[in-house]
């Protein structure tokens, strides 16, 4: 099977290919392997320079995990990642160091992902140095306070520590560092989801604007359907390790081809009481299956209020079903 | 006949080593039987403390409720004695938790924690308190509930300790049920879930819900009327409809206007509340949400405005309303780009 959801080759940054990862389980005395937790499994789709790819999904089913896998933090059981035509899959630490001021990851908890004991100006000037991407400290220094403006933060807070900060001043604090070494690649872990809905919305427009003058590339992780429809040009639908979905994000909520994106959609609660009295709703049946035994056939199978005999039997095959729209789904 | 529930000038404080934390400020309103009230705020609003301080289960010291009435049926909840609170928690006003793993006993058979609420509340014996116990178990829609009864709740999913959470909060068929972000901690597929089985046990049971939330989206699915708090204090009720479709309140403006909805379109950037919430021990004088304001004058930074009427059952805690309910979202969005 060789698919790769790509309208056009050039401009692909990224190109993700048979992603694999999968944790071993172990069991008893001697810790052995009982079975594994398929978190990503077999995952293919490109990243196009300048746009923001949404990832959505519900708790468990691996958008975290591709997101690490990508930038190698995990290794890869399978598949193959390639940033600008160079594969990362097999690299080692040495290897992967250089490539790493060119992609970066803004995490989701800015409570836990900054040192509590360093200064903010340590935190950002210490990636710096580290990767010698500037000559001195001085100009470390510089480029810091330059950042935290960037990002919309007083330079005065350069001496200060993370405890000082409110949830959204630290995730600011996260995204300057995520850009101090002049990376053309973000992965965004679900940057928005432990803040207050207030300071959400001035994330999202740092982000944003980031993205413009920075001419950025985004893998935006993240469980809230409308928000990504929001911000991505694509999406892409997760569901057990597997994308269900992908195409325009305009198009992925119009108009979704998969039973699980339509059931996603329609649980998304839309803040406006108009809507929802007229609204269809389809409710899901049931939990997310376990990872460590996914369904035999469609892993959807369990849940699916459209589901037939063949999908207890065949897995569906990720195929474009209209012009760089594509599903994994038996009904078409 | 007298409200269900009358909360009248309800104030709490925490005194901690750092100051007094003003958690809850004057908050003043009534349900009647049937209602389903959604009170939305973000953390530290006091929307939670407000409710939990309602039953008596806010922890003293450092809490102390520092003045107000908490009338239910006509009985003040803040006077009665201790041991009719006792009655009043578990028979007449069920709650549901966010974090169902730790709010049920780990070491107790689900069905056990709920027949010991009836035997204790209602008075069964306890081949009656465990049929009970299985046809509310079936209510909330836990499968082969008879065969589930002795499990413990590690051995259920998130949303199935919530429905078991949700069963033994309806299981003495109380008259007000306060749900406590019941589904934050939820996937949005088993949220909705949720939120429709409460729905639909609502309107079976008739009892009053007061259901607790940041969630603006789960507030426009499920309730009939809306408080929104800010910094310990009521800043708007209205009902349903009118709050998102006339806002009164320069902070609910904003927070409409932060989300993106069907018809934001990739080009426009989000409707923003500037800065952050206040600190809620050292308080800003007037009104606590003038910091953040696009409509703010003198007046606002110097007296903090009561609940004035700004329509049919629609209240607002600002000095501007005209101005507010005159400005759309956009409009906001213009402001803070010329300010």
């Amino acid at each position: 099977m060789n698919v790769n959801p790509t309208p056009h080759t050039n401009g692909a940054i990224l190109q993700v290919e048979h992603l694999k990862k999968y944790f071993p389980v172990r069991r008893g005395l001697f810790q052995q392997v009982t079975g594994y937790v398929k978190a990503v499994d077999d995952l293919t789709f490109d990243l196009y320079e300048g746009e923001t790819l949404g990832l959505v999904g519900e708790s468990g089913c691996g958008k975290t995990t591709t997101g690490r896998a990508i930038l190698q933090l995990e290794a890869p059981t399978a598949g193959s990642v390639k940033l600008r035509g160079r594969e990362l899959v097999g690299l080692d630490q040495r290897a992967l160091q250089p490539l790493r001021t060119e992609m970066q990851i803004i995490f989701q908890n800015p409570y836990s992902s900054l040192n509590p004991r360093m200064t903010i100006g340590r935190i950002l000037t210490e990636p710096m140095l580290v990767h010698g991407i500037v000559a001195t400290r001085k100009e470390a220094e510089e480029r810091a306070l330059e950042l935290l403006e960037r990002v919309g933060l007083s330079p005065y807070f350069v001496n200060r520590f993370p405890a000082e900060f409110s949830g959204g001043q630290r995730q600011r604090v996260g995204i300057a560092r995520a850009l101090s070494l002049n990376p053309y690649l973000i992965i965004c872990d679900e940057p928005i989801s432990s803040l207050d809905v207030s300071i959400q919305a001035q994330i999202v427009n740092l982000l944003r604007k980031l993205q413009r003058d920075l001419s950025l590339t985004y893998l935006f992780i993240s469980h809230d359907l409308s928000m990504v429809r929001y911000i991505s040009t694509r999406t892409a639908v997760m569901y057990l390790g597997k994308i269900v979905e992908l195409g325009e994000s305009t198009t992925v909520v119009s108009h979704p081809l998969h039973p699980y994106t339509q059931a996603l959609w329609s649980a998304a609660p839309i803040a406006d009481p108009a809507i929802e009295e007229t609204r269809e709703r389809i409710i899901l049946k049931g939990d997310v299956p376990s990872p460590v035994n996914p369904p035999v056939g469609c892993n959807f199978n369990t849940r699916c209020p459209k589901v037939m005999k063949i999908c207890h039997e065949v897995d569906p095959e990720f195929r474009e079903l209209e012009p760089g729209h594509w599903a994994a789904c038996h009904l078409y | 006949m007298a409200p269900l529930l009358q909360v009248q000038d309800l104030t709490v404080r925490f005194h901690t080593k750092d100051g007094v934390v003003q958690a809850v400020t004057g908050v003043s309103y009534t349900m009647e039987q049937g209602d389903i009230l959604g009170l939305v705020g973000e953390s530290g609003s006091g929307k939670s403390v407000s409710s939990m301080a309602m039953l008596r289960l806010i922890p003293e010291p450092p809490g102390r409720i520092e003045g107000g009435r908490v009338l239910f049926e006509g009985r003040d909840l803040l006077q009665i004695p201790r041991r009719q609170m006792h009655t009043v928690r578990g028979h007449e006003i069920g709650v549901i938790f966010q974090d169902p793993m730790t709010s049920l006993n780990p070491v107790m058979p689900i069905g056990r924690q709920i027949s010991e609420a009836l035997e204790v509340n209602l008075g069964m014996d306890r081949r009656a308190a465990e049929q009970e116990t299985i046809q509310v178990l079936e209510r909330v829609g836990i499968p082969q509930a008879a065969q589930r009864i002795g499990d413990y709740p590690h051995q259920f999913s998130g949303g199935m300790r919530q429905r078991v959470m949700i069963a033994m909060a309806i299981s003495c068929r109380p008259k007000l049920l306060i749900a406590d972000e019941p589904t934050t901690a939820l996937d949005v597929t088993i949220q909705a879930q949720i939120v429709d089985l409460v729905k639909r046990l609502q309107e079976e049971l008739g009892m009053a819900v007061i259901w607790i939330t940041h969630d603006l989206g789960v507030i426009a699915r499920l309730a009939k009327r809306v408080n929104v708090m800010y910094a310990g204090t009521l800043v708007e009720t209205a009902p349903i409809k009118t709050l998102f479709s006339n806002p009164a309140h320069p902070y609910t403006l904003g927070l409409l206007g932060s989300l993106p909805s069907l018809d934001t379109t990739a080009e426009q950037d989000l409707a923003y509340i500037e800065g952050a919430p206040p600190d809620m021990i050292n308080l800003p004088p007037g009104c606590p949400f003038w910091p953040r304001c696009g409509f703010r004058t003198r007046i606002c930074t110097e007296q903090i405005p009561e609940l004035f009427d700004a329509g049919d059952r629609h209240q607002s805690a600002c000095w501007h309303i005209d101005a507010v309910q005159a400005a759309d979202a956009p409009s906001v969005r213009e402001r803070e780009a010329n300010a």
